[in-house]
């Protein structure tokens, strides 16, 4: 029962990314990528990760929606994905390649079993991980930064036309 | 092989994966790409989150997926963010256009 649950949200996750990678409008490329979102955070949720689930659907299905939806909105019509440079075929090609290879170096991990012992995440983030916390904050100043140029006018063209 | 619900997980990140580098090799829509990352990213979360459960040690595995789940926001934030001012200041999105403009 717990596999055909894992396989029904892992295969509509790779459904999902899937459409969205051939989605001629982005905008629907985005709502795909919620719903991938929605069905990876149900997985983790499964794993026995509630905390990252609740971040990834919160972040990815929400947050990053937004940003991507608001973007679209401001580029306007250049919102359709032209047609690629690298034939579909050798793309094709060559990730098949790179799955095969993926898959042959976990093999071995398939052979151990899911460990039913785990720590809680508060004692590992805020005791041995605190330099991801730090990490993190930066971060989150560099987002905001980066909001700003999402949202920031065409204030150099505008100075440009100021009286002098 | 059987599909036990570890192998079901590895087989789906292997294809989410597999899936997220077709992606990037044939898009060239600056956001789709940003778009594409966000696929490739969402496989290695639950990629981490496995690892930390097959580990036994699944704090780690929680602790490092949420620092990657930041910073994947912060990559897909500054990249809209960049792609915004490009199509302002080059009037498109298309990579190998923008790759061959100057100024």
């Amino acid at each position: 029962m717990e596999s055909i649950q894992y396989a029904v949200f892992l295969l509509g996750a790779v459904f999902c990314a899937y459409r969205a990678i051939v989605a001629k409008r982005i905008l629907s490329a985005t709502i795909y990528l919620a719903c991938i979102s929605a069905l990876v955070s149900a997985v983790i949720y499964l794993l026995g990760a509630p905390q990252v689930a609740v971040m990834e659907l919160s972040v990815g299905a929400g947050l990053v929606t937004v940003l991507l939806v608001y973007a679209l909105s401001v580029v306007g019509d250049d919102a359709l994905d032209p047609a690629s440079v690298i034939p579909k075929p050798l793309a094709f090609g060559v990730v098949g390649l790179v799955v095969v290879l993926l898959g042959l170096m976990v093999y071995p991990a398939i052979q151990t079993n899911l460990e039913k012992g785990s720590t809680a995440l508060a004692n590992v983030l805020w005791q041995n991980r605190v330099l991801d916390v730090w990490i993190q904050i930066a971060l989150i100043f560099s987002g905001v930064m980066g909001v700003l140029g999402l949202l920031s006018e065409q204030t150099s063209s505008k100075n440009k036309e100021l009286p002098q | 092989m059987t599909f036990t619900p570890l192998n079901i997980i590895l087989l789906g990140v292997i294809a989410l994966l597999g899936v997220g580098f077709y992606g990037l090799l044939i898009t060239r829509n600056l956001i789709k790409v940003v778009l594409v990352l966000q696929i490739l990213i969402k496989a290695v979360v639950l990629a981490l989150i496995l690892a930390g459960k097959m580990s036994g040690n699944l704090g780690l595995g929680q602790s490092s997926a949420a620092t990657v789940i930041v910073a994947d926001t912060i990559v897909a934030v500054v990249g809209l963010a960049l792609g915004v001012q490009v199509r302002r200041r080059f009037g498109t999105l298309d990579l190998p256009k923008i790759s061959t403009l100057r100024g």
